[in-house]
């Protein structure tokens, strides 16, 4: 009997060592989680984060350096940052971003922060892209940007004295491929938060609005007036934007046909993503294509330069008037209260600042 | 949407069978709500959006860009008069086919029920709660109005009394008077009784919203008067309230 128990016991101890050997053999990076505010954890849906892509504290930090780095470009000279500057909102001053051969887009680059919340997860000013990660392969092999192919890319990343490892501690992978890397990316991305702004400090109770900023917040909200809540949120929805797709009365005739050129619907001709109207202060120009330098330009456009066609959306009011007419004072409080959702901590965050 | 409907209902479910566990009558049933769309008796859908296809009661040619609307509180009433209530609710979004359909696990007994009734829009209990979801799909109406949810978001566009292609935005909220202080405000949520219905393992359930009862009856709608900025308009809003009586019926 005593004997059987020894041996039982030898057994058990042997299970526990194997079991625990496997265990060590299986490399896993440090989860980590995104840090929600406050008002999205308390009015909107959680972000939307990938099974296949958890974020990790070595995966964000390898996309932050991946995000900086210029060896994504075909001759070294352009990374994710130079079109998504952190200094403005992660999007670029200029009207269209210039690639590695001096070439010029036709889009104004996109702001990036709150990406996660992007429930439908369409991206781009024409929803071309579903998911981050997806979105994050476009711009490297774009001719008109960083021009390369991805197996050049995955060669330089191996070669690279460093890159090899910091791929093995994001995602213990032995190998580089293009996959890692934009998984790598989107995660860096996901962590883009912006939520520090005046207004979410009014909401929070930590700060009062002036008059002019109430009275511009009542515009906005007011269907006789701005009537911008429709699709740029509301008190209600911190992130500014419906994230879905509008034709607002740029233009008669379209020389960019937006999502109808993606959908094949002339239904969604002249019909881009409403952005979100966080950070303006930071992100001009405004529109898909940079048109309006000024957010006085955009205000005048919605009040009295609207522009007819077959896709316009029908919350484009008065459009044969060229719209609602604003009074000076509502266009100047409209203005005052957009600015109050600028969020100075976002763009100094040193967790978004390159390496 | 459908996800909050499931889960409630499944709470039902569990609810339900621990008091009635002595019930033989009482099983597990899959009862399926699907929501149809006709423009008196022409089937729509999205595929049917975005042309001036309709004719509405005052003649005007119209096109729908988005139809989006809630429902709440299904109730179904047996005929002793015992109200069995689902609570939740449900975004029905036409535009993008989300919400059209839902199917969940109910402790209803099979039997006939005397009535089955669901809210348009919410009561002004839950239409004063805070809905992530909702929050999330832009669904507010601003505070200046009294808060709370959309109830109808119609929009299109329509041929006007000059030959113009004009848009419009009926939009469906508790009907609120700024003019005067306090704000004046009266219900216009309202109860859809869909009649009779029996109950079996896998009950479908049709309901079916006749868009063109919003422009018919009793307020023949003129799009050339009421086509925008109807959301604070208090009299537009018991207009819809009125037209919106007609609106649902349960297909056979």
């Amino acid at each position: 009997m005593r004997h059987w128990l020894a041996y039982a016991k030898v057994l058990i101890v042997f299970i526990c060592i194997s079991c625990s050997n496997e265990d060590t053999a299986q490399y896993t990076p440090t989860p980590t989680q995104l840090q929600i505010p406050k008002l999205f954890e308390d009015n909107i849906l959680n972000p939307v984060i990938p099974l296949n892509n958890p974020q990790t504290v070595e995966g964000i930090s390898l996309g932050k350096k991946l995000f900086f780095d210029p060896i994504l470009s075909r001759d070294n000279t352009i990374a994710c940052a130079d079109c998504h500057n952190p200094k403005h909102a992660f999007t670029d001053p200029n009207r269209f971003s210039d690639g590695v051969d001096g070439l010029l887009g036709s889009r104004n680059s996109m702001p990036l922060f709150n990406l996660a919340w992007n429930y439908d997860e369409k991206f781009f000013w024409d929803g071309s892209s579903f998911s981050i990660e997806h979105q994050a392969f476009a711009p490297v092999t774009n001719p008109i940007e960083m021009a390369n192919t991805w197996p050049t890319v995955e060669e330089k990343l191996i070669q690279h004295p460093e890159y090899p490892e910091l791929f093995k501690q994001a995602f213990g992978a032995s190998t580089i491929d293009s996959t890692l890397v934009t998984r790598a990316i989107a995660q860096f991305e996901r962590t883009l938060i912006s939520s520090n702004s005046k207004f979410d400090k009014h909401l929070l109770g930590e700060t009062t609005l002036t008059s002019e900023e109430l009275n511009g917040f009542n515009v906005f909200m007011d269907e006789t007036r701005g009537d911008c809540f429709h699709c740029h949120g509301s008190d209600k929805n911190p992130l500014w934007t419906d994230n879905a797709f509008h034709n607002n009365g740029l233009d008669n005739t379209f020389t960019d046909l937006g999502l109808g050129n993606i959908t094949g619907d002339p239904a969604d001709n002249g019909k881009f993503k409403s952005p979100s109207l966080r950070n303006l202060a930071f992100t001009a120009p405004y529109m898909h294509d940079g048109r309006f330098l000024t957010l006085e330009d955009v205000i005048n456009h919605y009040s009295e330069g609207l522009k007819n066609s077959p896709t316009i959306d029908p919350l484009m009011k008065k459009v044969a008037q060229g719209g609602v007419r604003l009074t000076s004072k509502d266009k100047a409080d409209l203005k005052a209260f957009l600015l109050t959702l600028t969020d100075q901590e976002f763009i100094s965050n040193p967790n978004f600042i390159s390496p | 949407m459908k996800t909050v409907f499931s889960m409630l209902l499944t709470l039902l479910l569990v609810c339900t069978s621990c008091g009635n566990d002595d019930n033989s009558t009482i099983q597990a049933t899959n009862i399926t709500f699907n929501f149809n769309h006709d423009w008196d008796g022409n089937q729509v859908t999205n595929t049917n959006f975005n042309t001036l296809d309709f004719t509405n009661e005052n003649g005007e040619k119209m096109s729908i860009t988005k139809l989006r609307y809630l429902i709440s509180d299904i109730v179904f009433t047996d005929e002793n008069d015992i109200e069995t209530r689902i609570d939740g609710y449900n975004l029905v979004d036409v535009t993008n086919a989300e919400g059209l359909s839902f199917t969940a696990t109910s402790g209803l007994a099979n039997g006939t029920y005397k009535n089955v009734s669901f809210t348009f829009g919410f009561n002004n209990n839950d239409n004063y709660q805070n809905y992530t979801d909702l929050n999330s799909a832009s669904w507010n109406v601003p505070s200046m109005l009294g808060g709370g949810y959309h109830f109808l978001q119609l929009e299109g566009k329509f041929i006007d009394s000059t030959n113009d292609e004009v848009g419009y935005a009926y939009h469906a909220i508790r009907a609120v008077d700024n003019s005067v202080s306090p704000q004046k405000f009266q219900d216009t949520f309202f109860e859809v009784n869909l009649g009779e219905v029996t109950i079996s393992n896998n009950t479908v359930f049709n309901i079916n919203m006749n868009i063109a009862e919003w422009f018919k009856g009793p307020n023949t709608w003129d799009l050339n008067v009421l086509n925008n900025m109807l959301m604070p308009n208090f009299d537009a809003q018991v207009m819809m309230f009125e037209n919106g009586q007609n609106v649902f019926s349960l297909e056979p």
